[in-house]
């Protein structure tokens, strides 16, 4: 077994926080199985009624089984994040491998929009991306990407110009191989390490802003079953059945710590700067 | 040094133009006459007919091209004229002065808040890494970063305003109303500050001065705080800054729940109504402060380390 696999299976906090993301995923993936019933069947006769033997997590204002929307909440969480942040490491490999690979005009431009974006806090121009395009799920993963990507982007464009001049980027040019070929080959295989952590780090992030957004109504529309949206719609029953907002409240808490723990874990087997065990906190940009 | 500062001040300007050009843009792209909306809003109950709404864009000077609309938006608001609320009809900018001052409170309650209880814990957990002490700090640390705000609001008015009846759930006048908002919104700073505090200071604890100061006889308290603190602290003005920004980002969430007269929660209210002039005022009123901020920061940090040579940094 190589060395750093042996070192992750002896790190408890990484696989905990794997073993979340494992469950989380598969509550994604398996709902349709494991729900008790759909996740937007409303049955005013069980308005609001306690959990029992049939339905453990009880029902909601509008007699909706929370387990199932729970469940169901898992698919359309996870599935907006890690959507919202594929599209945002689209969007950086290409700025970023422009802008270093192409360098001048190019990349005085692209870097200085980065800057603009990083300069700003991302969930205030989410907020106004979103609140412009109208409320939507959609429009919310299309603002949070607009506004993400500028932090990956530097980071990939710092990386193509310090692996452009090694020799192993020589080495293939003299062989013949192309420009985009050298990108993808060589310096994408090269920076997959340290974008792997960050990649971890940052779906608790998106997690959280997506879900926030929601939680506004800015973001997932009813009946769709989405934590942020669940618990904003728990919100008037907070004395009567708390319970409606704690369930999805733990669960948007229990994926991020997930992803957190993860992280966490892959920095200190990734990145040979990490001081001291509980390491540094991530440095924006 | 003040080459530098100005050189930093100057490009405050051109970021706010970016910024304001985007959001602009954005906004007039987004769907909705505002000609119709405002004739709604002076005649409630009233289809406006067509000829009035066109007449009326005309007057507002709508159907001009984008280009002159921004320069027109942009040379009033630099006199001050953020234009008018859609909903209201009121001027914007004494609106948002009436809510800047409780906006201002509870970012900086929260802000001190996060920086007292960050600080020094991260301190500790460092000067006694490895103990009980570090342990507790470190899942703090963890619970901090991954509770957001919006939940523990939930949860903070769950506990002490539904089951204890302690506090009061939401409003704005004393500091009882002041508690809860501030502690949830603080609490991912305060965690941040925490980690980063701890891991500066230990990395700076390894350095060779320290084994000096140590030499010298000094004691330890003033060994750490004295001499390892200051140096530890730089990267700890840079995420107080940045977290500054972010607080004002989080002050819109924590706002609505605790229905706190702020401008976060005029912003959300604006969102909802389409009220687009109001959007592009917060924005822009946003975008002024996170700059300024950062702008202080960088000031702090040039007192702080004489050693720094920022002509060779970007920004």
């Amino acid at each position: 077994m190589p060395q750093p696999l042996q070192r992750f299976l002896r790190d408890p906090s990484a696989l905990l926080g794997l073993a979340i993301i494992t469950v989380a995923a598969a509550a994604a993936l398996l709902a349709p199985l494991l729900a008790p019933q759909g996740p937007t069947l409303v049955d005013l006769e069980r308005r609001l009624a306690s959990p029992d033997r049939h339905f453990w997590l009880g029902a909601d204002h509008l007699g909706r089984d929370v387990l199932s929307r729970v469940l169901y909440g898992a698919r359309t969480t996870l599935g907006a994040a890690g959507l919202t942040l594929s599209v945002i490491m689209v969007i950086a490999v290409l700025v970023g491998i422009l802008a270093g690979y192409h360098g001048g005009w190019l990349d005085t431009m692209l870097m200085a929009l980065a800057d603009l974006l990083l300069a700003f806090p991302a969930l205030v121009l989410a907020l106004a991306i979103a609140g412009t395009l109208g409320p939507s799920l959609l429009n919310v993963m299309m603002a949070v990407a607009l506004v993400w990507w500028a932090g990956y982007a530097r980071l990939i464009r710092g990386m193509v110009l310090s692996v452009r001049q090694r020799e192993f980027v020589e080495a293939a040019r003299a062989v013949g191989a192309g420009d985009w070929r050298i990108m993808v080959h060589h310096v994408l295989r090269n920076i997959l390490g340290p974008m792997v952590v960050l990649v971890t780090l940052d779906m608790g992030l998106i997690i959280l802003g997506l879900s926030g957004l929601s939680f506004l109504g800015l973001g997932s529309q009813p009946p769709t079953p989405e934590w942020g949206a669940m618990l904003n719609d728990g919100r008037p029953f907070l004395q009567s059945a708390p319970r409606l907002m704690l369930y999805p409240g733990a669960a948007i808490c229990l994926v991020v710590l997930g992803f957190n723990l993860l992280g966490d874990g892959l920095r200190d087997l990734l990145d040979p700067t990490v001081v001291h065990g509980w390491k540094s906190p991530r440095r924006p940009g | 040094m003040h080459n530098y500062l100005a050189r930093r001040l100057l490009t405050v300007p051109l970021l706010l133009l970016g910024i304001s050009l985007i959001t602009f843009t954005l906004l007039n792209l987004a769907p909705g006459d505002p000609a119709d909306i405002l004739l709604r809003l002076q005649n409630p109950g009233v289809e406006p007919p067509r000829e009035a709404v066109l007449a009326f864009r005309r007057e507002l000077g709508l159907d001009d091209p984008l280009w002159t609309r921004y320069s027109r938006w942009l040379g009033q608001a630099l006199m001050g004229d953020l234009g008018v609320s859609y909903r209201t009809g009121g001027p914007i900018v004494s609106e948002l002065a009436q809510r800047l001052p409780a906006t201002l409170l509870l970012a900086g309650a929260s802000l001190g808040l996060a920086v007292l209880l960050g600080i020094p814990l991260g301190i500790l957990a460092a000067v006694f890494k490895g103990s009980p002490m570090d342990g507790m700090a470190r899942l703090l640390a963890l619970a901090g970063a991954t509770v957001p705000s919006y939940v523990l609001s939930l949860l903070l008015i769950l506990a002490f305003a539904v089951t204890l009846h302690w506090l009061p759930a939401i409003g704005y006048g004393g500091i009882r109303h002041l508690v809860m908002p501030a502690v949830a919104l603080s609490a991912g700073l305060a965690a941040q500050l925490m980690r980063l505090s701890r891991a500066s200071l230990l990395e700076t604890l390894t350095q060779d001065y320290m084994r000096t100061a140590r030499a010298k006889g000094l004691r330890e308290r003033t060994v750490v705080l004295r001499h390892g603190f200051k140096n530890a602290l730089l990267p700890v003005v840079t995420i107080t800054g940045i977290g500054m920004g972010h607080l004002l980002g989080g002050a819109v969430i924590v706002e609505t729940i605790f229905g706190w007269p702020g401008v976060g929660k005029y912003a959300v209210d604006a969102i909802f109504l389409r009220d687009y002039p109001v959007v592009q005022a917060v924005v822009l009123y946003l975008a002024v402060i996170f700059l300024l901020v950062n702008f202080g920061v960088d000031v702090v940090y040039r007192w702080l380390d004489p050693r720094l040579d920022f002509a060779g940094r970007a920004g």
